[in-house]
């Protein structure tokens, strides 16, 4: 077995435009995805993410470049002799056939025995907890039963790779939490390489092992969840994960990693860690995450600390979102609401004064796309 | 009243299927009802109808004779019999002619770009634009002894010099099957290439996803999920073959004489009303009893519902 599940070696797509023009869905992607790892696409729509996952289950054929899988390069292999299975957005199941008929199929194009696919297509609807259903069609079904067929007619086969383009999409939000946590946990239990796609990306964190942002069909960056959320490689990526404050600078030196920035918006020196590509004298975007800057009433360092008022509290129940102005500039705080009171003193009031906090370590500085 | 009406919504409905249901009953329920009781007159000497009550039209159709030769009061004539048998292969022969060549036409069309789509679908249109007799004197034209295949033929044998005797094409089974199957085609087309377009792309890929090759993939997911359009054309095609005379009249001439041309000569030509009433109603009945075990066997040709 090779060690990479499905590589993607500079893939190229290119699509014809109705005025005639072409258009890059995907541009000169790279991306390996290792045996047994739970690897997500993550991008709005339109970023390639799709016609990468089209590309690996032989759907579309790449313009350039080449999809290996196991190590095999799959030129125009077809997709019926490809070993992925694809978990489709639309679920696609067979509406003519029953629940059993349309998980047994994968096994019947096999060859597979009647026996054999009697005890394999219940093992499956066991395993996405459907077990009873196997004689109703799929109109006769929820849209989360369906997925959950869906699913089945996919695990069948166990194939080396499952292919999943946003297989959550039409849930609503409870049945998606729920089904991720039911995702990853039959894919560990599995052992099958999972490649998802998504554009949620709470889901992508929840469940990945590693994640490629993408954007206008090129990969931002591939890597750890936490790696993608506290180390953003630019200010896309950390615009897209999760909610950001950015600010814009000038990087007036760079020494170890650390970049000390002129912001004109404060009229201030502020130093944070230099990601990506920055250098001296470049526009930057300075990024700090609303749960990570510090509410004071005095200044607690020398440097990176900000006089502002608040101007809008907004109290959630585990939080509360702030929004402090300072010289004009709005940025977002997140506080816990750590201790139960009922006292409103206990909580921020709208025109007070506060000291903000941009700790260095939770200060990146990023290269202005 | 107005203002009745306006509140209520089943004298609203009432309203709206009155002008329907006044043309039904006056021009379909009553005139069906009168056929079935001139059915079992008795023809006047004069060709008019003289009501009585006797089963003898239909025995008559069924081959029991009264009219026989060697003297007997009862015998067995099977002509009309055979004509009904005759009938029914046909359209048959011809149903199952238009399902082999409008479903490869369908699914090219139906697979084709949508913006040629809509040209291929108006080309099938067009003959329709014609009259219906029309069309078939243009296969007179075709197929006569002197017609267009013949000379083309005859001057294509003169070119490389074989003796040429011309075919003899007009006027047999095949050149009514032929006209059958040319009239109806665009009636099996439509609905085939409406169930073909409704299936998502999505099905064809999962199938080939799990493993399916094209030949698979249209067996088992193409065709199945197409069916509905098979059996809405079949119907569309099976109970007009059965009744038409104009196709067999004009292109099988006294060779190919079908139950439609039978009642149309007991009322035109043999001035037999009654007699005419009674082959009416047995068509009616052959076909409704066709297409009740079809439609058993197949559905109304109604979509599968997709949640």
């Amino acid at each position: 077995m090779s060690e990479f599940a499905v590589e993607l070696q500079d893939v190229v797509k290119r699509f014809p435009t109705p005025e005639g023009g072409e258009v890059f869905a995907v541009n000169h992607v790279t991306m390996q995805i290792k045996n047994g790892e739970f690897f997500s696409m993550l991008g709005s729509s339109g970023c390639g993410k799709t016609t990468s996952l089209r590309m690996i289950a032989g759907f579309e054929w790449p313009t350039s470049g080449e999809v290996f899988i196991q190590g095999t390069p799959q030129g125009h292999t077809p997709p019926f002799r490809r070993p992925v299975n694809t978990v489709f957005q639309s679920y696609a199941l067979f509406h003519h056939m029953t629940v059993f008929q349309n998980v047994a199929f994968g096994l019947e194009m096999d060859g597979a025995g009647k026996d054999e696919i009697k005890k394999r297509v219940e093992r499956a609807l066991e395993m996405v907890q459907l077990t009873g259903m196997d004689r109703r069609y799929p109109r006769q079904l929820s849209g989360g039963q369906q997925q959950r067929v869906a699913l089945a007619r996919a695990i069948v086969k166990t194939p080396d790779v499952l292919l999943l383009d946003e297989p959550l999409g039409a849930l609503d939000l409870k049945l998606r939490k729920e089904m991720q946590l039911e995702l990853k946990a039959l894919q560990q239990k599995l052992g099958i390489t999972f490649v998802y796609v998504t554009h949620d990306q709470e889901e992508a964190l929840t469940m990945s092992d590693r994640i490629a942002v993408m954007s206008q069909g090129k990969v931002l960056q591939m890597g750890l969840p936490v790696e993608i959320y506290e180390r953003p490689n630019c200010k896309f990526v950390a615009d897209f994960i999760g909610t950001s404050n950015f600010m814009e600078g000038i990087v007036k030196s760079l020494e170890k990693g650390i970049a000390f920035v002129f912001i004109p918006a404060l009229n201030a020196e502020i130093n944070g860690i230099a990601l990506g590509d920055v250098s001296v004298g470049e526009t930057v975007a300075v990024s700090v995450r609303p749960e990570k800057i510090r509410l004071a009433d005095k200044a607690v360092l020398n440097r990176n600390c900000f006089e502002g008022t608040i101007d809008l509290v907004t109290y959630i129940g585990s939080d509360t979102h702030l929004y402090v102005s300072v010289n004009g500039l709005k940025l977002k705080v997140w506080e816990q609401n750590k201790i139960s009171s009922l006292d409103p003193a206990a909580y921020y009031t709208v025109g007070q004064k506060v000291w903000l906090t941009l700790f260095p370590e939770n200060t990146l500085v990023l290269a202005n796309e | 009243m107005l203002k009745r009406l306006r509140e209520n919504k089943s004298s609203q409905g009432t309203l709206l299927i009155t002008p329907t249901l006044v043309f039904m009953v006056g021009l379909l329920i009553i005139p069906l009802f009168l056929t079935l009781i001139i059915s079992f007159g008795k023809r006047s000497a004069d060709g008019n109808v003289i009501y009585t009550f006797g089963l003898h039209n239909y025995a008559r159709i069924v081959g029991i004779s009264t009219d026989c030769a060697g003297g007997q009061s009862i015998c067995f004539d099977p002509l009309y019999a055979q004509i009904l048998w005759r009938s029914l292969t046909l359209a048959f022969n011809s149903t199952v002619l238009v399902i082999l060549l409008a479903y490869p036409l369908a699914y090219f069309i139906a697979r084709s770009h949508p913006k040629r789509r809509n040209t291929f679908l108006f080309m099938v249109l067009v003959p329709l634009w014609t009259n219906f007799v029309i069309r078939v004197y243009a296969w007179m034209m075709l197929l006569r002894t002197q017609g267009v295949i013949n000379s083309v033929v005859g001057w294509l044998a003169g070119l490389v010099g074989i003796q040429f005797v011309p075919f003899e094409m007009l006027y047999t089974p095949g050149a009514v099957l032929v006209g059958m199957v040319y009239e109806f085609l665009p009636f099996m087309i439509l609905p085939i290439f409406t169930s073909l377009e409704k299936i998502e792309n999505s099905l064809f890929e999962a199938a080939a996803d799990l493993g399916a090759n094209p030949i698979r993939t249209f067996l088992r997911v193409t065709l199945p999920l197409s069916m509905p359009g098979v059996v809405a054309g079949t119907i569309l095609v099976f109970i007009p073959v059965m009744g038409t005379f104009i196709v067999s009249d004009l292109l099988g001439g006294k060779q190919v004489i079908l139950v439609g041309n039978l009642i149309q000569r007991q009322f035109l030509d043999a001035r037999d009303p009654t007699f005419g009433s009674a082959a009416s109603l047995i068509l009616m009945a052959m076909t409704l009893v066709v297409t009740f075990f079809y439609t058993r066997k197949f559905g109304f040709g109604e979509e599968i519902v997709t949640a």
